[in-house]
């Protein structure tokens, strides 16, 4: 026992293991601060809160909940991604490959459609939380709106998503949504004041076509795992920053 | 490592769990307004991710993601729904034509969104909840809030083939009567309508509240009641079509309303 106890003390000790942790873990005042001033991925948060801010009640948890998702979905979203290919002679049978054949790969799958329907309810909920707490009054004006801007990213990248496993379901869904889109005023060929025809309006932008085919599966594809994703990522950066930027989580007055 | 838990014991922790009320008391008088984040915060983020861990793996056990035949384009799905977060938008399609249900509404909603915090000149009632502080802007976003969820699930429940109204126990295969005689009022009566709904709407409330008014200086006002007005356009519109079969308020040659 003393030999093992000694052991441990010569390892923390040693030039290794004091390069890793900063400090020692005795339950001091000091220590509770450093904890989150000395680890990257803990120090987004202050080293003390008001206690308001721990209570589900008041913030009903659904930002933190929101990020967790965004971080499952990355995680899943990349093994997915591993035996997806994004061409239309492949796009199906991959998800056939992954449903009957890949180990797990349906309750990867799975993870990935449910989380990211989660996903859109708890950001909406975060929403309505921040609203009804008023905490979008200054000085936190600004990150209500990179908020916002969240909220029609986590919508793109759910609907980008959406025709990915190109079956019947993803088709028609996405046709629904491309059909709304050449309605456009201006720019879409079958909205009012139509500046330009079926070829060169917003709609054939967006599908790289007229139809949806390989052109509109791969720019989604694009679109989902690398523009939406990064474009998410560094306004989640902007809206944590901002937080604690604007004054920490919203309080009375 | 039994040194190690002896002098490490979570105190907080326990307290939060095992004396929640008597620490509710002491912040009541004051003597504890805020916590530490760590241990305190972090365990609790760190059981909520947990948990969702142990809810999605269940949930992905049970059920499985729809997965179709293959896409064709030749055979359409009858009712093709958008995704239930679009649904909503999906549904105004039988009230507006699509560039209004899916282009006009969901730019308007965000940046009606965006535009909240330079709008909303009401100081009071930050960072809690405070519904008598806050009453009209707390109203007409609940109400907003209420009407995006009537729509998904009205779309997503109860819409069956056509796009026709099926109640959950009603069966698909009985054929609904396609909605007939639509009419709209001519442009004259049309545009008067709509001059008396946006004229009122922007008059009355200051004259009703010219405090209101006053606190919001004219921009503000106008973006604000313009904004709200829109919103509620919305069920005014369905309101008219399910009830008159009135197609489009306004008609013209280059856009129908």
């Amino acid at each position: 026992m003393s030999r093992k106890k000694s052991l441990w003390k010569r390892v923390r000790r040693s030039q290794v293991w004091r390069s890793v942790f900063r400090h020692d873990y005795t339950d001091t005042r000091r220590n509770r601060i450093l904890q989150i001033r000395s680890n990257i991925f803990l120090h987004i948060h202050p080293a003390r809160i008001p206690s308001h801010a721990g209570r589900i009640r008041f913030t009903w948890c659904m930002g933190g909940i929101t990020f967790f998702l965004f971080i499952v979905e990355v995680i899943t979203g990349i093994l997915l991604m591993f035996y997806y290919r994004p061409v239309i002679e492949y796009a199906y049978q991959d998800m056939k490959y992954l449903r009957f054949d890949v180990p797990f790969g349906i309750i990867l799958r799975n993870i990935h459609r449910w989380a990211a329907h989660l996903m859109i309810a708890t950001v909406m909920l975060h929403m309505l939380r921040v609203f009804l707490t008023g905490s979008y009054k200054p000085p936190r004006e600004f990150n209500w709106v990179v908020g916002v801007n969240l909220l029609v990213v986590t919508f793109l990248l759910s609907f980008t998503g959406y025709l990915l496993p190109w079956d019947q379901l993803a088709y028609w869904a996405i046709t629904v949504g491309a059909n709304m889109i050449r309605a456009t005023p201006f720019i879409g060929h079958e909205g009012p004041f139509a500046l330009v025809d079926r070829y060169h309006d917003i709609r054939f932008m967006l599908l790289g076509g007229t139809e949806i085919g390989a052109n509109a599966l791969l720019r989604f594809y694009v679109l989902h795992v690398i523009v939406l994703p990064l474009a998410a990522a560094v306004l989640v950066g902007v809206h944590f920053w901002r937080i604690r930027k604007d004054g920490g989580i919203s309080r009375p007055l | 490592m039994g040194e190690y838990q002896d002098r490490y014991e979570f105190p907080d922790l326990k307290f939060n769990v095992q004396r929640g009320k008597k620490r509710d008391n002491r912040m009541e008088k004051g003597e504890k307004k805020d916590m530490f984040v760590w241990p305190d915060l972090v365990v609790m983020e760190f059981l909520t991710a947990v948990a969702l861990t142990i809810i999605l793996i269940v949930w992905a056990l049970l059920v499985n993601a729809p997965l179709l035949e293959v896409a064709n384009p030749g055979i359409s799905e009858n009712p093709s729904k958008a995704p239930w977060y679009f649904v909503g938008l999906q549904e105004l399609l039988v009230y507006f034509d699509p560039w209004i249900a899916g282009v006009m509404i969901p730019s308007i909603i965000i940046i009606c969104l965006m535009m909240i915090p330079y709008v909303d000149v009401n100081p009071r009632g930050s960072g809690r909840y405070a519904f008598s502080l806050r009453k009209f802007a707390l109203i007409n976003f609940n109400i907003g809030f209420l009407m995006w969820l009537l729509l998904i699930l009205t779309g997503y429940f109860l819409r069956g083939p056509d796009w026709q109204l099926y109640w959950p126990w009603e069966s698909w295969t009985v054929v609904k009567k396609v909605e007939d005689n639509l009419w709209s009022p001519d442009p004259a009566t049309g545009l008067t309508g709509l001059a008396l709904y946006f004229g009122l709407g922007m008059i009355i409330p200051r004259l009703v509240s010219r405090d209101f008014y006053r606190k919001c200086g004219p921009a503000r006002y106008t973006i604000v009641m313009l904004s709200i007005l829109l919103m509620y356009f919305v069920p005014i519109k369905i309101f008219l079509r399910l009830a008159f079969n009135i197609r489009y308020v306004l008609v013209t040659p280059w856009f129908n309303i």
